[in-house]
């Protein structure tokens, strides 16, 4: 059942196309040898030509060309050999030489895709149209002083890709998981950390609405989105305004706006007369970028496995879950900390025990799994007391709380604890027949045929052994006797 | 002492006969003489003239002969000067103070050279007689025979050329875009030579039209031009466009001899209204290089009626997107306003003078929307028609030569209603920069009212060895030496 919005005059489709801004990890700017760190203090991080200041002349960083061929490889689209930069031009205080160098006709990277994954499990491909390199541009700080603006140039010049999707996506959910995907893709890669909060990732989403096999209509595009959520409610509402917009009668007009996440709206964001044109034009201080195929496929080699690879790997070779795979390759991170924990145990068990206990103690502490209380070397020694029985599950739980309280190693846990299982059959049929010696009753009630009265002696052996017997061995004891 | 070509004075000072502070004192003696007259110099650096002189002349009392150590010369407006006000002739930058040190001038440090102080020029370079200066227009020291009106030395290097010719210098540097080094050169009869595109770099150098702006030295003669253009040269990685080729020796390059060489005459340089003594010159100075064992061929350029129309095109829009970055927000003069587009309006209204302005405007529109196609793109592949036309006749040809502009200087005044007409002063000179090739003027005669003409010499890309061996053929069979009313050591 496809998405879609239901009007006065029926149910509307969405169409939705992103434009996403990745700030490329390098360690100075596209083209000037200024730090492109964040945070620090401002106009502290600017060189002449990120000011442009007369004469300065830009040279093209080739660690950000690498970064954008590793994305391009890793969205599995053409690497253009040839692509060229151009100046976009506008006057604004924080572009300091009066035009943006950007790549306009020909791209680094042409066309790609990326498959999400929706709740209901079924997987969709979303076309990307191109990936390219260009300039951020510094920021205006309006809030410094009660009549004039003040410039921080230290963003000025940090490479940027702009990744641009199709207009293939058809509702908040997709956008939600494109965004995410993308996002993940990026931090496997390493070519940009993802951080939306701090700005190294935010998206600008066309939005249009149409009847079901209509041709599409005008779009709007909702500048700056810079969360995964705000970009699925800034959707919502867009279609929603522009669904009332053509059903009273009236014409979208294709114009920029913002979204206001604390009234759920989107809104114009500058008067027409702004429009821009912005006099694209090749930049006459840069030659044509011209790649090496032998470069390519070095950095090709080099790509660590990504998130569908991965996932196919787990579901394939470990025999998990699609779900359970898509929740623990998600993260790089976490994927590399499930395998670690992994190697030599049950991947299932394992699967579980990090998206279950892990993961919630994650959630309890705050704590990311980089700085995990728990390390996968000690989840994995964990999930080898289960395995030679030295410990039961359940005791494995109570050794696991006190690993995350104490950061012990959980055999040690184990040994100064006392909580070895027991696994002596002489002693379980000592306990087993104490027990049934104390409940003749119960006994009787049982065969006379209440087979649940069979759990109730379990947790009583279990109990009189502190946990510590072996489950099976109970068991088997107990069959036994009363059969 | 004024004598002296910059070759000579470099021997003289290696010979101990003077020193670089001899030198620099009599040249800034000269400056303060006629500065006022020729308004050349829009800065004097005496002091920094006289600490360079003096570690010269340390350098040269160690044994230690630079390429330049110890000689005097002025350096265009354009280049950024560390610590010295560099202006581009406009009065938005005239307080503009570089932190930097253009590679061009740090290269000429490098190998010892004094600089007298920054020389006059056109507005940001544009224009051809150095009236759109905003701290005035340069005074040709030549005038016409029998006549006092000042005339103009060319642009933009106007001051460049009008220093050496009165010299005040014994070299100086200068760009071109268009013919902004050679035009005036032929204006102001001595020499001066625009190198391949990328042969020196161009970073530092405040940008007018980046793929054309090429920085080339003025200089009296071939051999000081070539020596001069030895230390301007070579790689930097500041430059993306600059080239990663070893520099040749241009002075023994001067020596050469044109014997067995090729030279090619472009039939699309003639034209009916073609001054007749330029055309008789030009006949001479094919004559002369035949005298030397050349042979003249007749070639054909045909998209050559085409260069200055499209250089028009293409120079303006490069600029209207080089100069936005002069909006008054960080080391440009400001002019307040009440919002953001008035500090920009107002600053840049009272910024830039008019030619500056036209031409921004001109840029502006061949860059919109729905005139791209038809101006500038299509600008640019006459640009490579016109590359090819060269590439062509260089398979055929080892040079060609023309003249160098299609009169001799004009007065102040002359000209100065029809902004076209100034454009075809470069009518010559812009496919050199169309196409990137090298190109120099020399002096060949003197016209009927006493004014210097020049001849241009075209080289293959890269091939400035051929040019400067053309050059030096043709001042050897020329024989200049006329000097202008006003210089230093002389005349009035």
């Amino acid at each position: 059942m496809s998405y879609a919005i239901e009007g006065r005059t029926g149910p509307w489709e969405i169409v939705v196309g992103l434009e996403v801004h990745a700030q490329a990890i390098t360690k100075s700017k596209l083209f000037s040898g200024a730090p492109a760190n964040f945070g620090a203090e401002p106009n502290s991080q600017v060189s002449f030509v990120d000011a442009a200041f007369p004469g300065m002349l830009p040279v093209l960083n080739q660690e950000a060309v690498a970064q954008a061929v590793r994305t391009g490889l890793g969205l599995n689209a053409h690497i253009n050999l040839v692509s060229r930069f151009d100046r976009k031009n506008y006057f604004y205080a924080d572009l300091p030489s009066g035009y943006q160098i950007s790549q306009f006709e020909h791209p680094i990277v042409g066309a790609g895709q990326i498959e999400i994954q929706l709740a209901d499990g079924t997987t969709r491909q979303i076309g990307v149209t191109r990936l390219h390199l260009e300039q951020d541009a510094g920021k205006s700080l309006h809030d410094q002083h009660p009549t004039k603006s003040y410039i921080d140039l230290n963003r000025a010049g940090v490479p940027l890709m702009e990744i641009v999707s199709e207009p293939d996506i058809r509702s908040p959910e997709e956008a939600g998981a494109y965004v995410r995907k993308l996002r993940s893709i990026l931090r496997y890669l390493g070519t940009c950390d993802g951080n939306m909060e701090e700005g190294s990732l935010r998206a600008d989403v066309n939005v249009s609405v149409r009847k079901h096999g209509e041709p599409y209509r005008t779009r709007c595009e909702i500048k700056n989105v810079n969360s995964v959520r705000f970009v699925m409610l800034a959707i919502e509402a867009e279609a929603k305004r522009q669904i009332e917009v053509w059903e009273d009668g009236g014409t979208v007009q294709q114009e920029t706006r913002l979204f206001d996440p604390n009234r759920n709206e989107t809104r114009p964001m500058r008067s027409k007369e702004d429009a821009h044109d912005y006099r694209y034009f090749p930049d006459p201080d840069l030659l044509p970028v011209v790649l090496d195929e032998v470069w390519i496929a070095e950095l090709k080699a080099a790509l660590p496995e990504l998130p569908d690879a991965k996932q196919a790997r787990f579901t394939g070779d470990f025999g998990l879950s699609s779900y359970d795979a898509a929740v623990l390759v998600a993260e790089r991170a976490t994927a590399d900390f499930y395998e670690a924990v992994a190697a030599g145990h049950d991947p299932k068990q394992a699967a579980n025990w990090v998206t279950g206990d892990l993961f919630a103690l994650l959630n309890r502490t705050g704590r990311t799994i980089e700085d995990s209380p728990v390390s996968a070397a000690a989840l994995g020694a964990l999930l080898g007391l289960i395995a030679d029985n030295t410990i039961s599950g359940k005791i494995a739980k109570q050794v696991f709380d006190i690993m995350a309280e104490t950061g012990e190693d959980p055999a040690a846990i184990v040994q100064a604890r006392g909580l070895r299982q027991v696994t002596d059959t002489s002693a379980i049929d000592a306990v087993v027949d104490a027990v049934l010696a104390a409940n003749p009753d119960k006994v009787a009630d049982y065969k006379a045929g209440k087979d649940k009265m069979f759990g109730f002696f379990v947790g009583q052996v279990m109990k009189a052994m502190a946990g510590k017997g072996n489950p099976a061995l109970v068991n088997a004891a107990l069959k036994a006797r009363i059969g | 002492m004024f004598d002296l070509t910059l070759a000579g004075a470099r021997a003289g000072l290696r010979k101990g006969e003077f020193s670089s502070r001899d030198l620099t004192e009599a040249f800034l003696g000269a400056i303060e003489t006629l500065n006022p007259v020729l308004n050349a110099f829009i800065t004097v650096t005496p002091e920094l003239a006289l600490r360079h002189a003096a570690s010269a002349d340390a350098a040269l009392a160690r044994g230690e002969h630079g390429l330049l150590t110890g000689i005097p010369l002025a350096i265009k407006d354009l280049f950024c000067t560390q610590g010295v006000r560099t202006t581009a002739g406009s009065k938005i930058l005239e307080h503009f103070i570089p932190p930097y040190e253009s590679t061009v001038s740090a290269n000429l440090l490098r190998d010892g050279a004094v600089f007298l102080g920054k020389a006059n020029l056109d507005e940001f370079a544009m224009g051809s007689s150095n009236i759109t200066s905003a701290f005035g227009p340069v005074v040709s020291p030549w005038t016409r025979n029998g006549d006092n009106r000042p005339l103009v030395p060319g642009g933009s290097s106007g001051g460049s050329a009008a220093a050496v010719a009165a010299r005040l210098a014994l070299g100086a540097t200068a760009t071109d875009t268009g013919g902004s080094i050679r035009q005036p050169a032929s204006f102001c009869g001595i020499t001066g030579i625009k190198p391949t595109y990328g042969r020196c770099s161009r970073w530092g150098i405040v940008a007018f039209a980046s793929s054309l702006d090429q920085a080339g030295p003025v200089a009296r003669t071939v051999e000081d031009c070539a020596i001069m253009l030895q230390s301007m040269s070579g790689f930097d990685p500041k430059d993306s466009t600059s080239a990663d080729l070893p520099v040749p020796d241009f002075a023994a390059a001067c020596r050469r001899g044109v014997k067995g060489l090729r030279i090619g005459v472009p039939r699309e340089y003639r034209s009916d209204d073609m001054p007749p003594e330029i055309e008789t010159m030009w006949q001479q100075g094919l004559a002369w290089l035949r005298e030397q064992g050349a042979e003249i061929v007749d070639v054909s350029l045909p998209h050559t009626k085409y260069g200055l129309a499209t250089y028009y095109i293409v120079a303006p829009a490069e600029a209207s997107s080089n100069l936005a970055r002069y909006d008054g927000v960080r080391f440009s003069s400001r002019t307040d306003g009440a919002d953001l587009n008035e500090l920009y309006e107002n600053t840049r209204a009272a910024g830039f003078g008019s030619e500056v302005k036209r031409r921004i405007m001109i840029g502006t529109y061949v860059l919109s929307a729905g005139y791209y196609d038809a101006y500038y793109l299509r600008a640019q592949k006459i640009r490579a028609l016109i590359l090819k036309d060269f590439t062509d006749v260089f398979r055929t040809v080892d040079a060609l030569v023309t003249p160098t502009a299609p009169s001799a200087a004009f007065a102040q005044g002359e000209r100065m209603d029809d902004p076209l007409k100034m454009y075809f002063n470069d009518v010559f000179t812009v496919p050199a920069n169309m196409s990137g090739i090298p190109g120099m003027s020399v002096p060949a005669g003197l016209d009927a009212q006493g004014l210097p003409l020049g001849l241009q010499v075209l080289g293959r890309p890269f091939d400035e060895e051929t040019v400067f061996a053309v050059g030096a053929a043709i001042e050897r069979a020329a024989g200049f030496t006329a000097l202008p009313g006003m210089r230093a050591g002389g005349g009035a």
